[in-house]
C-alpha cells in the first residue's frame, strides 16, 4: 500500500486542481467511440472477502467530513439487524448479508457513491452540477443546484441522498471520495481507517491488475468477475467478492452501456426535428393554401362562365323578343295600311257611285 | 358581447361552484405553507429511492400529455387546413395553456430550490441532460401558448394593433407550436430512458419518446372532446353560433383521428414488447396490469371511437374520451410510479402522501377557477365582431 501511496503523490505533485467536463453525450454518440476513463483516474477495490464488518470506516467517513454523530457508537453491531442506506450526514454505510457466504457465513458490503466513469447523474443533471474530474471524483456544485432530484433518478445505484427536509437550501449528499484529502496528498477516510486492507485506493488501471492477480492466485476465494469494471460502462469503486453479486445488492441487471448512451439517440434526434419538422409543416400549410387558392379560383371561373353564359342567353332572348315585338309591329303597320288602303278604295268606289 | 358580461354578473357570489373551490383553494394555501417552511418532507412521502412522485407523474407527465390539445387542434385548423374545427382552437389554447401553466407551478413545489428554477437558462447550461431539453422546451411553449392565447384578453381589453400583429403570427406560432410540443412531449418519455434497471421492462422500451408523443396526441384531441362537452353544459350562453353548429363535426372529427392513433398507438406498444422480447413479463401481476392498460385503455377506446364515429353516437365519444384521458393518465402513473422501482422491496416503494395529492387538486382547481374566469368574459367560445380571423 506504501508503494501505490507514494506512486499517486508522485502522480498529484504539480497537479493543479483542473476539473474536467465529462465528454458530452452527443459527441460519444456521433463519434463511434468509447470513453475508457481518465487514464490515471484514481478509484478504490473493495475486497468484500477481507470485510469483518467493523464499522471503522464508517467512522473516519464520519470524522473526516464533519459529519453529525449517529445516536449508536460505530462499534454497535446491531445495525446490521436491517438494512441501511447513504443518507443525508451518511456518506457509506456497511451492510451484513447473513449467510450468504459460500460456506455460510455472512459477507460484509460497503456502499458509498461508485464515482461512475460516465455518471448518470452528470448527465441527468440539467444545470451541469456533476462534473468526472481526471483525478476520479465525481463532484458537486451545490451553488448551482435547482433541486430536481433527476440525479438521484437517474442513479443506477440510488445511492445520491437528498435533504428533503431542509426547507430554504436543500443539497444533493453523497461521498466525495475524500477529493481535498487526496488532492492534499492524503488517502480516502475510510481507505485510511480500513484495518483488512478490504480497501485499496488507487490509480484505477492499477487496482484493475490487482484485482485480475488476486482472483488468478484465489480462484477458490473468488468469482471471477470484477464488478464495476464494466458494469454501466465502468466505475472508480470496484468490488471483489466470493458471491454472486447480486446477493450483495450489487446489481449486475445494469449492463455495460454507460447511461449517456440511452438518451444520446433521443437527444441527436432534437436538431432533425427542429431542422425538419418546420419545412414539413410549412409545406403542408403552402399545399393546403394552394388547394384553397385553386379551389377559389375554379369556383370564381365558374361562376363567371355561368353569368357569361346566363348573359348570353339574356340576350338572345331579348332578341328573340324584340324580333317577335317588331314583326308584330310590322304587321300590324301592314294590316292598318291595308286597311287604310281598303278604306280609302271603298270610299272612292262610293264617290263615284 | 355584452349580454354575455351581463348573464354572468346576475348571479351571486355564494354558488356551490365558489364555495367548493374557495375551500379547496383555502385548503391548498395551508399545505402551500407547510411546504415552503417545512420542506418537502412535511407534506410529501419522496425518499431517497423515490426522488420523483405524484407530482411529476400526475402534474407534470399526465399534465403536459392532456395540455396537449392546444397543438393538436391549432396544427389541424392552421396547418392541416380542416378550417370547420376553427371554433375549437381557443378553448383549446386556452387549456393548453392553463396546463402548461398548472405544470410550472407544480414544479415550483417540488423542486427544493423554486427560485432557481431559471438557473439552467442563466447561470449554468447542462445540454446533455434531457431534462435541460424538456425545461427548454416548455419555458419556450408556455412563451407561444400565451402570445396564441394573447389575441382574447387583447380583444377582451380592446387593445387593437397588437391583438391584429399576434393575430399575423398565426401560422409562425402553430409551427413553432408543434415543433416544441414534438420535441418535449417526447423528451418527457426520454427521461425515462435513463433507468433501464429501475422500470419494469414492460414499460421501459427504447420508444418511449414516441409513444410519449403518440399518446400525447390521443391526449390533446381527447381532452379536447372533453372539455368541450363540459363547457357545453355550463357556458352554452357564451358560445357563437359557429361554435354550436360545429361541435358535433368536432367531436365525430376528433374522435375519428383518436381512435386512429390510438390503433397505431397499440401497435407500437404491441411492437415494443415484442422487440425487447417481453412477452415472458404478460403472465404476472405487472403483466396483468400492463395488458390492462393497453387492453382496457387503450384498445377499448380505440373500438369505442370508432363505433361512435360510425354511429354518429355523440354520447359514445365523450364518455370515451373521458375514458381516454384517465388512461393517459394511468399510463404516465405506471411509469413514474407503479412500474418505477419495481425490484424494491414493498416497504422501499413509494406510496403518495394524502397532501401531495389534496396539492395537486389544489393546482388543478386554480386552474379550473381561471378557465371559468376568463370563458365567461374573454372571446374564447365565440369571435369578437371586431376581430374576424383572417386565417378563416
Amino acid at each position: 500500500m506504501d508503494k501505490s501511496r507514494r506512486q499517486f503523490l508522485k502522480i498529484l505533485t504539480g497537479t493543479t486542481v483542473a476539473a474536467t467536463v465529462v465528454p458530452k453525450a452527443a459527441e460519444a454518440a456521433s463519434a463511434n467511440k468509447h470513453f475508457e476513463g481518465y487514464p490515471d483516474g484514481l478509484g478504490v477495490l473493495h475486497d468484500t472477502t477481507r470485510c469483518i464488518g467493523c464499522r471503522q470506516c464508517e467512522e473516519a467517513c464520519n470524522k473526516v467530513n464533519d459529519l453529525p454523530k449517529p445516536e449508536k457508537p460505530f462499534s454497535d453491531k446491531f445495525v446490521f439487524e436491517q438494512k441501511r442506506r447513504s443518507e443525508t450526514g451518511v456518506f457509506t454505510v456497511v451492510n451484513r448479508y447473513d449467510g450468504v457466504g459460500p460456506n455460510g457465513e455472512d459477507v460484509f458490503r460497503k456502499f458509498q457513491c461508485n464515482h461512475c466513469l460516465e455518471p448518470a447523474c452528470g448527465n441527468a443533471c440539467f444545470v451541469n452540477a456533476f462534473k468526472k474530474t481526471k483525478e476520479g471524483a465525481v463532484t458537486y456544485d451545490a451553488s448551482v443546484c435547482v433541486g430536481c432530484r433527476f440525479c438521484l433518478l437517474a442513479c443506477p445505484w440510488s445511492l445520491p441522498a437528498y435533504e428533503y427536509d431542509n426547507a430554504y437550501s436543500p443539497v444533493v449528499v453523497r461521498c466525495t471520495l475524500c477529493r481535498p484529502r487526496v488532492l492534499e496528498g492524503k488517502l480516502p477516510g475510510c481507505v485510511e481507517a480500513c484495518p483488512m486492507e478490504a480497501l485499496t485506493f488507487g490509480k484505477r488501471e492499477d487496482l484493475l491488475k490487482i484485482a485480475r492477480d488476486r482472483i488468478k492466485k484465489h480462484p477458490d476465494r473468488y468469482i471471477d468477475h470484477i464488478f464495476g469494471e464494466n458494469e454501466i460502462g465502468g466505475t472508480s469503486w470496484m468490488y471483489l467478492s466470493a458471491v454472486d453479486f447480486n446477493k450483495l445488492e450489487l446489481n449486475t441487471n445494469v449492463g455495460t452501456t454507460p447511461t449517456p448512451k440511452f438518451t444520446a439517440g433521443a437527444l441527436g434526434a432534437v436538431p432533425m426535428i427542429v431542422g425538419l419538422w418546420p419545412v414539413f409543416l410549412t409545406g403542408v400549410w403552402a399545399m393546403n393554401k394552394r388547394k384553397e387558392k385553386i379551389a377559389a379560383d375554379e369556383k370564381a371561373t365558374a361562376v363567371a362562365a355561368a353569368v357569361e353564359q346566363a348573359n348570353a342567353e339574356a340576350d338572345e332572348k331579348l332578341k328573340a323578343a324584340q324580333e317577335k315585338a317588331n314583326k308584330a309591329k310590322e304587321k300590324a303597320i301592314d294590316a292598318a295600311v291595308k286597311k287604310a288602303l281598303k278604306d280609302a278604295e271603298k270610299a272612292l268606289a262610293e264617290e263615284k257611285a | 358581447m355584452s349580454e354575455h358580461v351581463a348573464v354572468v354578473e346576475k348571479r351571486g357570489l355564494i354558488t356551490p361552484f365558489n364555495v367548493i373551490t374557495g375551500l379547496i383553494i383555502i385548503g391548498g394555501l395551508i399545505l402551500t405553507v407547510m411546504r415552503f417552511t417545512g420542506g418537502l418532507s412535511s407534506v410529501t412521502n419522496l425518499d431517497n429511492y423515490n426522488p420523483w412522485g405524484f407530482w411529476i407523474g400526475f402534474d407534470l407527465l399526465a399534465g403536459v400529455a392532456l395540455a396537449a390539445g392546444g397543438y393538436t387542434t391549432s396544427a389541424a385548423v392552421y396547418i392541416f387546413g380542416m378550417k370547420k374545427y376553427h371554433a375549437a382552437v381557443r378553448p383549446a389554447i386556452l387549456t393548453g395553456f392553463l396546463g402548461y401553466s398548472l405544470v410550472v407551478v407544480a414544479l415550483l413545489y417540488d423542486v427544493g430550490r423554486p427560485l432557481r428554477l431559471p438557473y439552467p437558462f442563466l447561470v449554468q447550461q447542462g445540454p446533455t441532460s434531457v431534462m435541460f431539453e424538456v425545461a427548454a422546451c416548455v419555458g419556450l411553449y408556455l412563451t407561444v401558448l400565451f402570445l396564441e392565447f394573447s389575441n382574447a384578453p387583447l380583444e377582451w381589453l380592446g387593445i387593437k394593433k397588437v391583438a391584429r400583429i399576434i393575430s399575423k403570427l398565426t401560422i409562425v406560432l402553430t409551427i413553432f407550436g408543434v415543433v416544441l410540443s414534438t420535441l418535449h412531449q417526447s423528451s418527457l418519455g426520454a427521461m425515462y430512458l435513463m433507468v433501464p434497471a429501475k422500470l419494469h421492462p414492460l414499460w421501459y422500451s427504447s420508444f418511449l419518446p414516441v409513444f410519449f408523443f403518440v399518446s400525447s396526441m390521443i391526449a390533446g384531441l381527447s381532452m379536447v372532446i372533453f372539455e368541450s362537452a363540459i363547457s357545453h353544459k355550463y357556458f352554452h350562453h357564451m358560445m357563437d353560433e359557429e361554435h354550436k353548429k360545429t361541435a358535433d363535426q368536432l367531436v365525430f372529427g376528433f374522435g375519428k383521428a383518436a381512435s386512429a392513433l390510438l390503433a397505431g398507438y397499440f401497435a407500437i406498444k404491441l411492437i415494443g414488447v415484442s422487440l425487447d422480447h417481453n412477452w415472458g413479463y404478460l403472465n404476472s401481476g405487472y403483466g396483468y396490469w400492463f395488458l390492462l392498460e393497453i387492453l382496457g385503455f387503450v384498445l377499448l377506446p380505440c373500438i369505442c371511437y370508432a363505433i361512435g364515429v360510425r354511429e354518429k353516437n355523440k354520447r359514445l365519444i365523450q364518455i370515451t374520451a373521458a375514458w381516454t384521458v384517465v388512461g393517459i393518465i394511468l399510463n404516465r402513473l405506471n411509469i413514474s410510479l407503479v412500474a418505477f422501482n419495481y425490484h424494491l422491496p414493498d416497504e422501499l416503494r413509494y406510496v403518495p402522501h394524502w397532501m401531495e395529492i389534496c396539492i395537486s387538486i389544489f393546482l388543478v382547481t386554480l386552474a379550473v377557477v381561471a378557465f371559468k374566469f376568463i370563458v365567461t368574459r374573454m372571446p374564447i367560445f365565440f369571435e369578437h365582431p371586431d376581430f374576424p380571423d383572417p386565417h378563416h
